[in-house]
């Protein structure tokens, strides 16, 4: 019966304040796993944003990663440079077998979340001290400038 | 059980009650302080309700506020260079500045007004004049930059001005001090003022689209002081008001010899009719000089064009366009009510408010209820056109806004208040002091048919004592009210930029929802845009020198030149290949006399420079932009008259093109 009470007074407790904490059976103090670190539902391989899963042909598509490299002289390699070497940000060589498809499209198209969020991600800032721009690519230019990179790590 | 669940409802009842109370801000009723400051306060993150657009004044630019806290949230250039943003120190923006007399620095900007569609606000232009150099510019509220500015011929002091039809058809021009015609020789005794001295109404034209304008036609009138001016709406549409003093004529001594009768007037223009004799090619071609200048989205560059021609047509020749209602004691005001129905008239000098009734005028009109005529235009008999007279509202009424509740509200500078009062009976409601000297107001969409009657704001000339002192010079302020009740309550005082001439006001989604975020690299036109470090270079072509330039967080390319010689004269294309929301760069070199740049992400802006000096010249980012900001800066070596040091640039190494260059040599 005092259980109930407790639940009741705690529920519209919350009610009132517009609190979203999730109310507790056995104790009325306020839920402390909402503070918890490691969020085991990220995906770490195929980070945040739109792109759950992004199919790749077995040859590449050189119209597509021409478009991909006019967009790339454009928007990104003032700060990349197509060899493993560090400019600004990190060299491109190699950035198709250290990420999966997914995790690159989703850091380019959704660039701040990324940045906040991902392991991956954090631990570049932390070497690169940059915060990568959003460069404002649309899907399909971040589509190309996949298949440049592509390119640029050998694919033919 | 039964007793432990009503407990449970009680005390479950109690704690909603205080739960509600102990989480939400207190509401009315309680002290007046801690209510107005509730009203104004917006929570660190939380956005203003509506933007607030306030002239000016002798700064000749436009400032933004938030309301209803009053912070300021940026200073458009229009009509001043201005070092904050470049305006007229880029090659790109210096055309905007440009008149017949040549480029002008500062201007003095008094009245704006928002397009309009149907008489409401629709949230796509601001219109802003210049009164000493008569100009009219159009803002663009997608980027707030000026996108425009026209030069008025045949005026001067342009202050009944921009105010723009229902639709935003024409966007109207009077002056303020008659003088001889552009056209004619002007070098003539002063005080032949009454034979070679006129007044020009001018309208303009606003392209629905784009927004262009263009000078349509003159209204050419006999010499007086053209003051302010309002359109008619709903039953006065194809009206436009202005009001008009000095009829006495003087031209010295104003003071005294242009406030000895007892009545100026106000002016009813058939704005259609007008429109009519225009485009049945009425009027005389007569010739003028005026700058018409333009700010290309595309290419982010501004062209400045000399028009020779316009057209006047003299209202003396064409009886049924113009006609004159007499306003006590040296109108100032001239506002039309929401309905359309209502001209109310404010003789600065007067101590009532007379409003006319457009009906009335009308019926005046049909059976030339007149008495005389003034310069050959009909004067309609002051009882007649007047609907009624406000009686003792207070001393020197001189602007009118509506709340779209039937009410007015109207300034008095002398005895320094605003009073309310019912358009139904003239009977005065409530008044309030103003701390001092209140010009202008403004409600949200006060002057248009739908105001959005919450708020009104006074633009107050005088504070002395309402602030930390500053010396000898003063903000000039403005005073938030609350107007929702049956008393106005003052909420806020704020200080403002030059003089808080006149202002605008609308809710915030209007224009929030439109705001531009960057300029797309893809759609950068500008002939000198370097996109991608890829085209970064620099030309020499005679002793002029090019440099596309780029500048990304945190390097400028190229970042090392030399082959700068004395004699030669530098432009700096720099591009911004930012696509992020507020990522500006800067740029600045050492000793440049023509200052610095700003730039916008994907925009390409130019800095001329003239070396003066040999040696070694420093240039950087100046807008911070990254950690490594200070990191964002490069050298120009230069050399003497005829040195052979090679032109050469370059970044970490050399780029790809300097190499080509080089190669070629």
């Amino acid at each position: 019966m005092k259980k109930l009470f407790i639940i009741g007074v705690f529920a519209l407790f919350v009610y009132a304040c517009g609190n979203e904490k999730k109310e507790t059976t056995d104790d009325a103090a306020p839920v402390e796993d909402a503070q918890k670190k490691a969020d085991p539902s990220y995906d770490t391989n195929r980070g945040e944003g739109k792109f759950k899963d992004v199919k790749l042909a077995d040859k590449l598509d050189n119209a597509m990663a021409l478009r991909g490299e006019k967009i790339a002289d454009l928007k990104c390699l003032s700060c990349h440079k197509l060899t493993d070497e560090k400019l600004v940000g990190p060299g491109w060589k190699g950035a198709t077998t250290r990420h999966k498809p997914e995790w690159i499209m989703n850091f380019v198209t959704n660039t701040d979340v990324m940045i906040d969020k991902d392991p991956k991600a954090q631990a570049m800032l932390e070497i690169c001290m940059v915060r990568m721009p959003n460069q404002n690519l649309d899907d399909a230019a971040a589509r190309d400038v996949l298949e440049f990179l592509r390119k640029n790590d050998g694919v033919k | 059980m039964k007793k432990i669940l009503y407990s449970i409802s009680v005390v479950a009842s109690a704690m909603l009650v205080f739960g509600l109370q102990g989480c939400k801000p207190k509401n009315a009723g309680d002290a007046t302080g801690a209510d107005a400051a509730s009203k104004v306060y917006v929570a660190p993150g939380k956005y203003d309700e509506l933007y607030n657009f306030v002239s000016g004044g002798f700064s000749g630019q436009v400032s933004v506020y938030g309301i209803p806290s009053g912070r300021l949230l940026r200073v458009i250039p229009v009509f001043s260079v201005d070092p904050e943003k470049g305006w007229g120190y880029s090659e790109e923006t210096k055309p905007m500045l440009n008149t017949s007399s040549g480029q002008i620095p500062w201007g003095d900007q008094h009245h704006l007004d928002l397009s309009q569609t149907n008489g409401e606000i629709d949230g796509r232009w601001l219109f802003a004049n210049e009164n000493n150099t008569p100009r009219i510019a159009r803002i663009d509220l997608k980027t707030f930059r000026t996108s425009e500015i026209i030069e008025i011929p045949n005026s001067a002091g342009n202050h009944s001005s921009p105010f723009i039809t229902e639709n935003t058809e024409y966007v109207v021009a009077g002056t303020r001090f008659s003088v001889p015609m552009d056209y004619e020789n002007g070098d003539v005794p002063i005080d032949s003022y009454k034979k070679n001295f006129k007044g020009t109404l001018s309208f303009v034209s606003v392209a629905p689209k784009d927004g262009e304008m263009k000078l349509a036609f003159q209204l050419l009138l006999p010499g007086m002081d053209f003051d302010l001016s309002h359109s008619g709406k709903g039953p006065s549409s194809g009206w436009f008001f202005f009001s008009c003093y000095n009829s006495e004529q003087a031209h010295t001594l104003l003071e005294v010899n242009a406030s000895k009768r007892d009545k100026d007037y106000v002016l009813a223009v058939n704005w259609k009719k007008a429109e009519e004799y225009f485009k049945a090619g009425k009027g005389k071609k007569v010739k003028v000089n005026y700058a018409h200048n333009k700010y290309n989205e595309a290419t982010h560059t501004a062209s400045s064009t000399m028009i020779t021609e316009t057209t006047v047509i003299d209202v003396k020749d064409f009886p049924d366009l113009v006609y004159m209602i007499p306003c006590p004691k040296s109108p100032h005001g001239c506002d039309v009510d929401p309905t359309g129905q209502y001209i109310v008239g404010s003789g600065k000098l007067a101590a009532l408010i007379p409003v006319f009734s457009f009906a009335k005028i009308q019926d005046a009109i049909k059976n030339k209820t007149f008495d005389g005529t003034y310069g050959g235009i009909p004067v309609i008999k002051y009882e007649a056109a007047l609907y009624g007279e406000v009686k003792k509202p207070g001393l020197g009424p001189l602007h009118t806004e509506f709340d779209g509740k039937g009410n007015a509200y109207t300034t008095f500078f002398i005895s320094s208040e605003i009073v309310k009062w019912s358009l139904k009976d003239l009977k005065v409601l409530d008044r309030h002091p103003t701390y001092y000297s209140p010009g202008h107001l403004c409600i949200p969409g006060g002057d248009t048919r739908k105001p959005y009657g919450k708020y009104l704001i006074a633009y107050n000339k005088i504070t002395k004592d309402r602030f930390l002192p500053t010396g000898p010079e003063l903000a000039q302020s403005a005073q938030l009210f609350d107007i929702s009740g049956d008393k106005m309550k003052l909420l806020l005082d704020y200080p403002t930029i030059g003089e808080p001439h006149y202002a605008q006001a609308v809710p915030a989604e209007l224009i929030a929802k439109n705001s531009q975020k960057i300029y797309k690299l893809e759609d950068n036109k500008n002939p000198y845009a370097a996109l991608g470090e890829k085209q970064t270079k620099v030309e020499r072509k005679g002793n002029e020198v090019h440099v596309n330039m780029t500048a990304m967080r945190s390097h400028l390319s190229p970042d090392n030149i030399e082959g700068i010689k004395l004699g030669d004269v530098v432009y700096f294309h720099v591009t911004n290949l930012e696509q992020d929301w507020d990522v500006p760069h800067g740029f600045a070199i050492k000793g440049n006399k023509n200052a610095e740049l700003l730039i916008m992400p994907g925009e390409t802006t130019t800095l001329k420079w003239v070396p003066e000096k040999v040696g070694i010249f420093p240039m950087y980012c100046t807008d911070f932009c990254s950690a490594l900001h200070q990191e964002m800066q490069g050298y120009i070596r230069v050399s003497a008259k005829g040195s052979t040091v090679p032109l050469s640039f370059s970044l970490g190494k050399n780029s790809e093109a300097a190499e080509s260059i080089i190669a070629k040599k």
